[in-house]
Order: C-alpha cells, then sequence, then structure tokens
C-alpha cells in the first residue's frame, strides 16, 4: 500500500495542509503567550473570516488573495475591540472567566452567522480553485501552495515583529513578568489588545489562504480548533517557529497516519503525539521556557 | 474553607426558590389541549447546531405544506380547522429534541413531524410514544428507528436498509445492462450511523453478486482534506468509487478527484450528501456531471413536483430531499387527520396505520404502514446530466438513459 | 451540619414535585436540570475545590455510557449491575488519566488540554471499534420497567438522578469539612506551600481526579438510561466537557451549591432566550450567548460570590 509515490504526494500535501494549521495556530499561539489565555472563540473568529473574504469575493468580486489587505486589518481592529471592549473587562483577570467569555463569544459568533447568513455552506470558484502543480512527480493543489508559502510569510512577519520592534519588546516583557512590566509603564491593556488583534489577523489571513480550496459555513471553525490547540502545545506555547513547525509536523502525521491508518483512525496520531509532547515535554518541542 | 454564615444560607434558599418560579414563569407554557381552533402540529428539527442546513431546509418543506393546506381550506373533516406549526429546535443533540417533544406535548400538539437526524429520530420518536403523538419521521434513514414496537412511529421515506439493497440492485443492473464493465469497487463513508451502516450492507452484500470490494475507507466529520483519500483511490484504482457522507465532505472528495482527474468509471453514491443536491450542481456543474446517486426522490413526472420545485427556487431555496420529503410528511398527516375526523392522538395514530394515501408525489404507490414503515417506499437512481438532475432507474420513472460508464 | 440538613431539605422538596407536578414538561426540566448539575458537581470537585481544570470531562462521561450500554447490549448484563461497573470505569480512568499527568506535574493549560486530547483519543477509539458499535453507536433495547433501570413515569428518572445529585452533594460537603478536603483545597491555594506542610500533592489529586471520574461516570450512565442512545460524538465529543463546567463556573466554582444554581440559571436562560426571541434560528443562542458574557461581568465569583461577598470580606473566601 505505502508505495513511494504515494508516501511522497501524501507527505507534500500533508505539508501543504499543515501549513494553513500552522497559520491558524500561530494567533493562537500569541494570544496564548502573552495573554496565557485559550482563546475558545478562535474557530469562530476563523468562520467570521471566512465570511469576510466570502462576501468580499461574492459581492465586490474580490479574489480571495487581493482581500488579504482588507481582512488582515479588518480582523486586527475586530480583536483589538474584542479584547479591549469585551473580554477584557468582562473577565477580570480570571482564567475560568476568560474560559466562559470566549466560550460565550464562540456561541453569540456562531448564532449570528446562522442568523445572519443562513445555514448554507458556501464555495466560492476561482480560476485556480482546480489548478494543480507537478513537484517531484505529485499532483499539489496550486492554492495550498499558496497557503504554504503564505504561513511561511506570516510566521516570518510575527518573528520580526516580536523580535525587533518597540511592540515586541513590551510583548515579550508581559509574556515573561506581567506585573514587572506594568511596574516599568508599560501599557499592559493596549498590549493585550494588540496581541489579541494581531492573533486574529492571522487569522485573517489564514481565511484569505484557505477558503480557495475550502469552504465555509457556521460552523467550519469547530474543525480547526483542537487541531490548533494541538499544535500550540507541540510548538511550545507562546513560540511562532513551534507553531510553524508544529502545524508542519502535525499535517505531516495526519497524512501519513490516514494513509496508513485509514482516515478516521489516522486523527489518533495526532492525539497521541499531543498527549505524549503534553507528559514528557510539556514546554512544546521547540519552546525556550524549561 | 470559611464556613458560611447561616443568614447567607437562608437568604440563599430563598433567592434559589425565587429563581425557580421565575422559571416556571418564563419555562412552562400551560397546558392546553383545546378541541377548537387550529390543530397544533409539531414541527421539530436541528435548526442550529452542525445539522442546521439540513433542518432548515425540512422546516420550509414543512412550512410550506401548511401554508398550502391552510389557504386551501384547512382540515374539512374538522369544519376547515387550519393548522398551526409549533416551530421546535433540536439544537442537533438528542436531548434537546427530547425537550422539545415534552413542549409540543404540553402545548397540546396534536402530531409531530421530523426530526431529520436518526439519533434525534430515535430520542424524539420514543419520547413523543409516552403521549402516544403521532410521530411522522421526515428523513430518519437508520432502521432501528421503526424497529421497536413504538405505535405511534410511522416513517414515509425508506431506510438505509432499503435503499442499500435498492443500490444493490440498480447498480447490478445498470452493470450487466452495459456489458459488465466493472467489476472493482471503493466504498468512501462518514463515520456516523448513516455512512457506516450503509456501508456496512454495502460490503457484505455487493461480493455476491461477483463484484470485488476492494477497499472501504471511513472519514471523520468534518474531514479538512481528502488529498490522501483520492490518492488512495488512485492506487487502486477501482472502476467504480461509492461515496456515503454528507454534503461538505461530499463536495470537498469530489472537488479533489476532479482536482487530482481521478475518473473511475461511475462515481455510485448511496444517500450522496451532494449528488442529488441542485445546489452542487450549479456551483460546481463540471464537478458534478456524471455523478449517480441513489436517494430520495420525487415522480419526475408528476406536474406537483415540479410545481412545488419552481415555488421553491422562486423562494430562492434549493429543491433538496429535505424539502419535499418534510412537505410530503405534513401532508402525509393532514390525510390522517381528515380521515381520523378528529384531532385526538390516538385517532390519528389508529388513521396513519391504516394510512393508504396515494396523493403524493413520490414513486411509492399508496401508502401502507408496518411496524411504522412506509412498504412502498424506495428511492430512485438519478444523474447528474447536463447541468440537471435526471432520473434513469428504474425505468418506469426515469426521464433518460444511464451515461455509464462515464467518460469526462 | 446544617449545610447536610439543608442537603436534606433540598433532596426531599425535588422527591416531592411528582406529587405536585404532574407536566412532563416541567419534570423533563427538573430532571436535566439535575442532570447538568450531576455532570457540573463532578467537574467541580477536581476544578473548584481542587483547582485542576479539566477540558475534557467527556472521557469520564462517555466511559459511563459505553460501559453501561456496551455491557447490557453486548453482555447482556442487567442495568443495576452494569452501574456500579460504569462508575468503576469512570473512577479508573480517572486514576489512568491522574496518575499520568499529575505524576508528570501537569498544570493549569496543560492539565485542561490533555484531558481534552484523552477525550479525542477515545472518541476516535470508540468510532473504530466494533463493540462500541463503532460509529452506528449503541442502542439499549426499550423495556420500561425499573428492574432494568428503565422507567414508565418520569418520576422514576427524577429520583435516579436525584440519587447522584445527592451523592455529589455529599461528597462536596465531605470536601468541605474533612481533613482531605482541606488538602485538596490547600493544594489548589498553593501546591509549593501544601506540599512544604506535608500534604502528599500527588495523592490529593489523584483522589479527587477520580471521585470526580465516578460521578462524571453517573451522569453518563444515566444519559444512556434516559436517552437508550449512545454514539462516539455525543460520548466523548466537546459537547459534554462544556456542560460540565459551565454550571460550576457560572454558579460559583468550589462551593457546595454553585453546581445546583449555576445548571439552574442557564437553563432558566436557555428557556427564557428560546420563549422571548422567537423561531428564527439562531438568535435564541446568540442572545444566550450574550447573556453568558454579560454574567461573567458582573459575577466574576459565579453567583456564590454574590452571597459570600457579603458573608465575609472580598478576596477572604475563594470562590
Amino acid at each position: 500500500m505505502l508505495e513511494p509515490s504515494i508516501l511522497l504526494a501524501s507527505a507534500l500535501n500533508g505539508l501543504t495542509t499543515g501549513a494553513v494549521y500552522a497559520l491558524i495556530a500561530l494567533g493562537l499561539t500569541l494570544i496564548y503567550g502573552v495573554l496565557h489565555i485559550i482563546n475558545f472563540a478562535h474557530g469562530a473568529a476563523l468562520m467570521v473570516a471566512l465570511y469576510g473574504v466570502y462576501y468580499l469575493h461574492q459581492r465586490l468580486g474580490l479574489d480571495p488573495y487581493v482581500s488579504l489587505p482588507i481582512m488582515v486589518p479588518a480582523m486586527f481592529a475586530a480583536g483589538y475591540a474584542l479584547q479591549r471592549l469585551v473580554i477584557g473587562r468582562a473577565s477580570h483577570g480570571k482564567e475560568e472567566n476568560v474560559l466562559l467569555v470566549t466560550l460565550g463569544i464562540a456561541i453569540v459568533l456562531e448564532n449570528l452567522a446562522l442568523f445572519l447568513f443562513k445555514s448554507d455552506t458556501q464555495t466560492i470558484d476561482t480560476p485556480y480553485t482546480f489548478s494543480t502543480m507537478n513537484i517531484l512527480g505529485a499532483t499539489i493543489s496550486v492554492p495550498k501552495v499558496v497557503a504554504f508559502a503564505g504561513a511561511l510569510v506570516v510566521a516570518g512577519l510575527l518573528l520580526l515583529l516580536v523580535g525587533r520592534t518597540d511592540l515586541g519588546r513590551a510583548i515579550r516583557a508581559i509574556a515573561k513578568e506581567r506585573q514587572g512590566a506594568r511596574l516599568v509603564g508599560i501599557d499592559v491593556d493596549h498590549v493585550f489588545a494588540m496581541s489579541f488583534g494581531i492573533g486574529l489577523a492571522c487569522l485573517g489571513a489564514a481565511a484569505c489562504f484557505l477558503l480557495p480550496a475550502y469552504y465555509v459555513n457556521p460552523q467550519v471553525g469547530n474543525g480547526f480548533v483542537l487541531i490548533a490547540f494541538t499544535i500550540v502545545v507541540l510548538g511550545g506555547m507562546g513560540s511562532f517557529l513551534g507553531a510553524l513547525l508544529g502545524g508542519l509536523i502535525i499535517g505531516l502525521v495526519e497524512s501519513i497516519g490516514g494513509l496508513w491508518l485509514g482516515e478516521s483512525l489516522g486523527q489518533i496520531g495526532i492525539f497521541l503525539i499531543f498527549i505524549a509532547v503534553l507528559l514528557f515535554r510539556p514546554q512544546g518541542l521547540f519552546g525556550a521556557r524549561a | 474553607m470559611t464556613q458560611p454564615k447561616r443568614s447567607t444560607r437562608r437568604r440563599f434558599l430563598r433567592h434559589s426558590t425565587a429563581l425557580a418560579a421565575g422559571a416556571g414563569v418564563l419555562g412552562f407554557p400551560a397546558i392546553v389541549r383545546a378541541q377548537s381552533g387550529p390543530i397544533k402540529v409539531g414541527v421539530l428539527h436541528p435548526v442550529t447546531g452542525f445539522l442546521a442546513y439540513s433542518g432548515n431546509l425540512s422546516r420550509l418543506g414543512a412550512r410550506i405544506a401548511i401554508d398550502e393546506i391552510n389557504a386551501a381550506g384547512g382540515i374539512k373533516a374538522l369544519g376547515g380547522a387550519k393548522i398551526e406549526a409549533v416551530l421546535g429546535d433540536a439544537q442537533s443533540k438528542p436531548e434537546v429534541g427530547v425537550a422539545e417533544v415534552e413542549k409540543m406535548n404540553q402545548g397540546g400538539v396534536s402530531a409531530i413531524v421530523g426530526a431529520y437526524a436518526s439519533a434525534i429520530c430515535l430520542a424524539t420518536t420514543q419520547a413523543a410514544a409516552k403521549y402516544n403523538i403521532p410521530h411522522v419521521v421526515d428523513v430518519g434513514v437508520a432502521d432501528q428507528i421503526v424497529e421497536r414496537g413504538l405505535k405511534n412511529t410511522f416513517r414515509f421515506a425508506p431506510g438505509y436498509k432499503v435503499v442499500s439493497q435498492e443500490a444493490i440492485n440498480y447498480f447490478h443492473i445498470m452493470n450487466t445492462l452495459a456489458g459488465k464493465p466493472a467489476r472493482t469497487i471503493m466504498i468512501i463513508h462518514e463515520e456516523s450511523l448513516f455512512g457506516t451502516g450503509t456501508a456496512n450492507l454495502l460490503s457484505r452484500e455487493l461480493p455476491g453478486l461477483g463484484y470485488e470490494v476492494k477497499e472501504v475507507i471511513k472519514h471523520a466529520n468534518p474531514t479538512r482534506d481528502f488529498n490522501n483519500i483520492v490518492l488512495r483511490i488512485k492506487a487502486v484504482n477501482p472502476d467504480i468509487v461509492i461515496p456515503a457522507n454528507y454534503y461538505n465532505e461530499y463536495a470537498l472528495l469530489l472537488r479533489t478527484m476532479k482536482q487530482q482527474n481521478v475518473q473511475p468509471k461511475a462515481i455510485f453514491s448511496v444517500l450522496g450528501g451532494a449528488a442529488s443536491s441542485f445546489k452542487f450542481v450549479k456551483e460546481f456543474p463540471d464537478v458534478a456531471n456524471g455523478v449517480i446517486d441513489v436517494n430520495h426522490w420525487y415522480n419526475p413526472k408528476d406536474k406537483r413536483a415540479l410545481a412545488l420545485r419552481k415555488k421553491v427556487e422562486g423562494m430562492k431555496e434549493f429543491f433538496t430531499y429535505e424539502v419535499f420529503l418534510n412537505y410530503q410528511c405534513v401532508h402525509l398527516l393532514a390525510d390522517a387527520i381528515e380521515r381520523a375526523k378528529s384531532r385526538d392522538r390516538d385517532a390519528i395514530v389508529n388513521a396513519l396505520a391504516s394510512s393508504t394515501w396515494s396523493g403524493h408525489f413520490m414513486p411509492y404507490g399508496p401508502t401502507q404502514f408496518v411496524n411504522g414503515q412506509n412498504q412502498g417506499a424506495r428511492p430512485l437512481v438519478l444523474q447528474v446530466l447536463q447541468n440537471d438532475i435526471k432520473v434513469i432507474l428504474p425505468n418506469t420513472y426515469a426521464q433518460t438513459e444511464p451515461v455509464f460508464p462515464w467518460k469526462a | 451540619m446544617r449545610e447536610l440538613a439543608a442537603i436534606a431539605v433540598f433532596a426531599l422538596a425535588v422527591a416531592a414535585v411528582p406529587a405536585f407536578v404532574t407536566s412532563g414538561y416541567a419534570l423533563n426540566v427538573v430532571i436535566m436540570t439535575l442532570y447538568a448539575a450531576l455532570l457540573g458537581q463532578a467537574w467541580n470537585i477536581l476544578g473548584g475545590f481542587g483547582g485542576q481544570f479539566s477540558f475534557g470531562h467527556a472521557v469520564f462521561f462517555g466511559t459511563g455510557a459505553y460501559a453501561m450500554a456496551v455491557l447490557q447490549v453486548k453482555f447482556g448484563w442487567n442495568a443495576w449491575a452494569a452501574l456500579p461497573a460504569a462508575l468503576a470505569l469512570g473512577g479508573a480512568m480517572g486514576a489512568l488519566i491522574g496518575a499520568l499527568s499529575f505524576r508528570y506535574g501537569l498544570r493549569g493549560s496543560y492539565f485542561a488540554l490533555v484531558t481534552l486530547a484523552f477525550a479525542e483519543v477515545f472518541r476516535i477509539l470508540a468510532n473504530t471499534f466494533d463493540f462500541t458499535g463503532a460509529g452506528v453507536g449503541l442502542m439499549v433495547p426499550l423495556a420500561a420497567t425499573a428492574a432494568r433501570m428503565q422507567f414508565a413515569s418520569p418520576a422514576g428518572y427524577l429520583y435516579l438522578i436525584l440519587g447522584f445529585v445527592v451523592a455529589g452533594f455529599v461528597v462536596s460537603w465531605w470536601l468541605k469539612h474533612s481533613r482531605y478536603g482541606a488538602w485538596l483545597q490547600a493544594v489548589r491555594d498553593n501546591e509549593e506551600s501544601a506540599a512544604a506542610l506535608g500534604v502528599d500533592v500527588f495523592g490529593v489529586k489523584l483522589r479527587a481526579i477520580v471521585i470526580s471520574g465516578v460521578l462524571m461516570a453517573a451522569g453518563g450512565a444515566f444519559y444512556v438510561q434516559y436517552l437508550h442512545y449512545i454514539d462516539p460524538h455525543i460520548a466523548y465529543g466537546l459537547g459534554a466537557s462544556v456542560e460540565a463546567l459551565l454550571a460550576p463556573i457560572v454558579g460559583g466554582m468550589g462551593t457546595v451549591w454553585g453546581p445546583l444554581l449555576g445548571a439552574a440559571l442557564l437553563h432558566a436562560l436557555g428557556e427564557t432566550t428560546r420563549n422571548l426571541m422567537g423561531d428564527a434560528p439562531g438568535i435564541n443562542l446568540a442572545a444566550y450567548g450574550v447573556v453568558l458574557v454579560l454574567m461573567v461581568s458582573f459575577m466574576p465569583r459565579g453567583v456564590m460570590g454574590l452571597f459570600q461577598a457579603r458573608g465575609a470580606a472580598r478576596g477572604s473566601t475563594h470562590a
């Protein structure tokens, strides 16, 4: 069954799928690393972004890739406002409350989408939806290759942002020592909101890369939440490089596992790796903290 | 670890009773069992949650039927009493379906139509059975629904055993007529009750007719990527691919097959989620063309079906099996109420049990219920041809010849 | 002792409900509220009293449910014999997950996520193996007789779930008043200082997750007896895990009455939004979500926090 040609095609395909996972996980890992919250609304936010791309295509005829410069700032603004006006205020800084608040937001978004956009699964047709290219003898879909490149670029930009800018320094300071950062005069609430905004901006980019080969409906985000959590843990919570590599690894494991064990049981590999990493290396494969 | 003060406790108890009372005011409708006024019918579907798409289409079909019946003068045997839809949302969870049945019972419904998904139907039919509320099952293809001896449960459409059996028969006929070009088969199915049950039946029966089931692949809902499955189809290179899954996965599977340039001699689906969907045909005509499906379908020569299709499309909705099955189930119920000449539940149950209704546009013949299952219910074989869905088998209903093997 | 008396009064009051209320709808609401309270109590033992947040309590729920269904359907056991086995398996699952994750020192989000992963692993396994019915699920044959733990009248189910909830109350009360409970809460408040005081942190947490697993399995067992059907998604999906943590957080974590109050409040809220917002799909659940966020923002320590804020100085008690 595992002929080399299939194995290679499956591996390449897994890597490109993993790149999309990585994009979604990048936002989640930033939010986790800085705010120490597990954002249950991440899937719902991805759904909102996908609808954004969908309607830009349907109403204004914008190509999903052209929508990038609209969706990324729009999602950033939404994320900034959401953290500043809702999550930050409602949660009083308590972990269990953040959980409920993000859960509540997820319920609201999902059902508002159902109310406003109806439950139909929507797809878009682009000239390149069905185009493929040949890589080492394997047929790979063009939108997935673009997504792969996009994920690399976004991860690189995030690394630059956190490593080289003032905002990045503030983010790192807060991630490390929240009280100390406040004492030296960093506007913690602002940085929190910036981080949340950037986290959702990543979803804006992910949505632009995802929609050409996928679909959107009010529940679409749920399918990505667990996988994104897995990647965040695997890569080390808060690590961008970890999220990128973690995404690629998970994509690979899912693909090869599916080939080997069947699509349904193959998913188990993801979670077994997840548990093993949590138990034996909870800082993640690439986490800095010991 | 602090001991709560006694006063706090009292206050707490007072508060909690107030809370319970508040819930009572807002939550519990009073018992209404009117003998005049409109006849209440529960329309129960999962209109939120992961089944929302099908649930909303189901609700649409039922409401159109109720509006038509009322516009045509209501239930004549009861002095033109109107039917009032009591809408319920099972939120895609069996236990919420049960809560809705209880509420509908309280609200005095005479019957219930629903509840689309098998797992929900199992729960709602037995909840309704406690009050002998007649429960017409609209889709719910799991055969266990009508195998538990519940006297109140009636399923108008076929279950997956009949559908799978018919699929096997028709496939064999079609293949034989074409000179037996197909011998090897691969089954791709979703992992829950309907897909697994269907796949089990197919892989048990097909070898008896001389076919080789090369591989059976089960996949999750949602499956985010079908490239692996398609790679395996490519490697196995079966003559026929049989998908049994829901709309999203079906559409993704076919899109990926198209992309990877995998073209078997036929894609022959059983209750295929997107195959008999005008939405899929409209949005992806190139992918859909040639696909064969064994599914719930109307008699294509019946003018009433075509009129309803026009009406639904005029509402900018797609004419899917959820819509027309629910439409028919409401009419089936209305016929039973007419013959029962009563809004009484027991009388309607008896009327349904003895129903010989032929006023529908399905290829079932007059209804005849044995243990709650409509004996004549069967699927039709459809093929997407020239951007439309055509009946190809059996010959009584066929609009055109099957195009098999398919050449893209 | 006063608290025990209050629990007894509550139990008697609920037990009397079927004598006055005949509406199947109202009884179903009471049953489902108690059921949500039971899941909440189970979660609250580990999450509220022990400070170990789980996102995967479905793993215990599903194990109880499947044990109940498999033993009856595949092995022909009587439901009453299957129940102790289901509870034991729930506890064993707790021991397994607890031993692994506490041995390796998982806390906070890490612990939360590992429980989630275990639930997913078991969902996939239940989906794969034939003895769980795989994707088809398992159906317990209808036989409305108390001898098979099925009841023709809702009162029977009400007493069954009430029995479980009272057990949950007694355990919670015991955690409030026993030495073990004090250790557990000391571990929650500060693991390092608890260890310095000689508390066996690992053992204390392990016992908590086992008790929590047993109670949650009771919830799963009840689900199967009440609805007669279980599949991998219902058993091990995210739904049961979320339902378990909602009620205690809304009601007040680490309190005896929090889970019940939270369950009652959430049910009332769900019913109210459903009745007020009309039939347009989604809008009622969206309203439910908005109120949930508002409740958290105005009652950061849960409903019980409102009562405690007056009784004690701010911050000196734990909600």
